[in-house]
């Protein structure tokens, strides 16, 4: 049984469906709204797992299944070399987010990642520690300033409401996803010009490792022209 | 691949050359606190080392090199002069590449001796070289003291200096505020609007988080000031520039650099202990008419080296990691030293890739 991953609720969810359904192939939960499981209907051999958006990178990077929906930034943070363990299919035009670095709208004198730079080395100077940036894209936030060039700063875990976290003064700066801004404009915040780390949307995914048979082959062949 | 038992051996009888030269056997704890390494290095770290933790003694690292902790015991309980040896893993975090070892043993000599910093310079190098004899290797030198005493006699504001300073290590952050101090990029409209506004704060909305209103003042008079200072003359910029190029035998690289200490006269100290290191190398049968000097080398790997920096390569295995490498560290001892400093040299060798290449 070919196996497709897809988000478990949800706008996510509901959009993914429909995006499957406008090529043929109809997805269903089944059960109670609390159980997870679910049908295909219109192609032979596929299986539907439902997962946490987060969980399917890596599902995917183990095998387990052999397509799956979930967003560009996931699995560009959570995979190592992601282009060596899922190949994308196909962006689905929706789920669209941006992983954006934002700063306190009354920083009116930081405006780009050097000002950003330049107000962490006197930030460090002035209170003794790194200036603090919350978020939960760790890897994707560090590498992007180090090529930036950016020092003295520090990385603090935020699972959730990360753009409070400057009002709290658990952090200066917050590194998170946004589709709209209107979150970070009512906190105040304001993205740096050049602050964009990574646009994101949906993307149908294929995992460069699960086993097929002959018949995982044929079902796979068969998604992959209905989508062509 | 070598074994594990075999790499063992062979690090044991590179340290023991190491005490047959009077070095001190030194062992560090495995598990650092991380706090000591993310203070020096940044966040950057996070990617090249393994982090680890616990609720009594909070985020530990474990060891990514032994410089740090062997500085750290010397700065307290260390006799001066001082020559330490020591062997063991060490642990390196890899996201890219994974042919790339992730634990491997390292064997180091580390001297700590104010008394003639190039003959220890050349001591280093000249017993790390030995130690690696017969395995065909290119030796790649330079040193990082001469930008930075380039940067540090340039005639700008002391606050463009720190600022360069600051990035040695990082050259293209360092590459973008040297055009802007040279006055070859324009300030952003909305940097100029700010610096012209008569309330800057005007539409800022409110503030908040730990940053304070008086902080931001500060960094925009700071910004003013900087608007207001010369670009850096043409002649300094030319100057870094060549010199930034500077890459050729010891002996050439040497009179590049004095003819570019016409522009960049306070480089000439530098040179001058560049000079006498010569010296000192050649004076240990070192070949150093033929021996590569590359200004820039170490600016992107060797983050604490602070004057001579090298490396020996495989040139039949150009895909190998270097072999052995090392430097000069003398602000990482004040750093780690609250106050007390000591001048320091050291290099650490890689007995897995040197068996590794015996076996090619």
């Amino acid at each position: 049984m070919l196996k497709l991953g897809v988000p478990s609720k949800g706008r996510l969810m509901e959009k993914t469906f429909a995006w499957f359904e406008k090529h043929g192939i109809r997805l269903s939960r089944t059960g109670s709204d609390r159980e997870y499981a679910g049908t295909v209907e219109g192609i032979d051999g596929v299986g539907l797992v439902l997962l946490s958006a987060g969980e399917i990178p890596r599902e995917l990077a183990a095998g387990r299944i052999h397509l799956g929906v979930t967003g560009t930034d996931l699995v560009h943070e959570k995979l190592a070399r992601w282009e060596s363990q899922v190949q994308e299919i196909e962006p689905l035009g929706f789920g669209h987010a941006d992983l954006v670095l934002a700063v306190p709208q009354c920083w009116v004198d930081v405006d780009t990642l050097e000002d950003l730079d330049a107000a962490a080395a006197a930030f460090r100077a002035r209170h003794g520690y790194r200036m603090r940036i919350a978020t939960k894209y760790h890897r994707l936030v560090r590498d992007f300033l180090r090529e930036a060039g950016v020092a003295d700063y520090a990385l603090v875990d935020s699972q959730g409401a990360t753009e409070g976290t400057v009002k709290n003064e658990t952090a200066e700066a917050v590194a998170d996803i946004t589709s709209t801004g209107d979150t970070l404009r009512a906190n105040h915040l304001k993205l740096l010009s050049d602050g964009l780390v990574l646009k994101s949307q949906a993307t149908l995914w294929r995992s460069r490792v699960a086993e097929c048979d002959d018949a995982d082959q044929r079902a796979m062949q068969e998604i992959l022209d209905r989508l062509g | 691949m070598p074994d594990r038992a075999d790499a063992l051996a062979r690090a044991a009888a590179l340290r023991k050359r190491f005490e047959d030269l009077g070095a001190q056997v030194v062992e560090t704890p495995i598990l650092q606190p991380a706090e000591v390494l993310l203070d020096l290095y940044g966040e950057d770290i996070r990617a090249r080392a393994y982090v680890t933790s616990d609720a009594l003694r909070g985020e530990q690292m474990l060891r990514p090199d032994f410089t740090v902790p062997v500085v750290q015991m010397h700065m307290t309980q260390g006799a001066e002069p001082a020559r330490y040896t020591y062997s063991g893993e060490v642990f390196r975090r890899q996201e890219l590449d994974e042919d790339r070892a992730n634990e491997y043993l390292q064997v180091g000599y580390e001297v700590f001796d104010r008394n003639d910093v190039a003959a220890a310079d050349a001591e280093v190098f000249a017993q790390i070289k030995e130690a690696v004899a017969g395995l065909q290797l290119h030796a790649a030198t330079g040193d990082i003291g001469i930008l930075m005493a380039a940067v540090r006699g340039l005639s700008t504001t002391e606050a463009r200096r720190a600022a360069l300073m600051r990035h040695i290590w990082r050259p293209r952050r360092f590459r973008s505020l040297l055009n802007r101090y040279a006055g070859r990029v324009a300030p952003s409209p909305r940097r100029q609007a700010l610096l012209a506004a008569g309330d800057p704060f005007e539409g800022a909305g409110p503030f908040n988080g730990v940053r304070d209103k008086a902080e931001i003042a500060a960094r925009i008079d700071a910004l003013r000031e900087d608007a207001a200072a010369a670009p850096i003359a043409a002649q300094e910029m030319a100057g870094i520039e060549a010199l930034l190029k500077v890459r050729e035998t010891l002996p050439f690289a040497l009179e590049q650099l004095r003819d570019i200490a016409v522009d960049l006269p306070s480089i000439t100290p530098a040179l001058d202990r560049l000079e006498a290191r010569t010296e000192a190398l050649a004076a240990r049968n070192v070949d150093v008419a033929n021996l590569d000097f590359e200004a820039s080398f170490g600016r992107t790997s060797m983050e604490y080296y602070d004057g001579f920096v090298f490396g020996f390569y495989a040139e039949q295995a150009p895909d190998l990691p270097p072999i052995a490498t090392g430097g000069r560290y003398d602000a990482l001892t004040r750093h780690l030293g609250r106050g007390a400093e000591i001048p320091a040299v050291g290099g650490v060798l890689r007995p897995g890739l040197i068996l590794q290449l015996e076996r090619m």
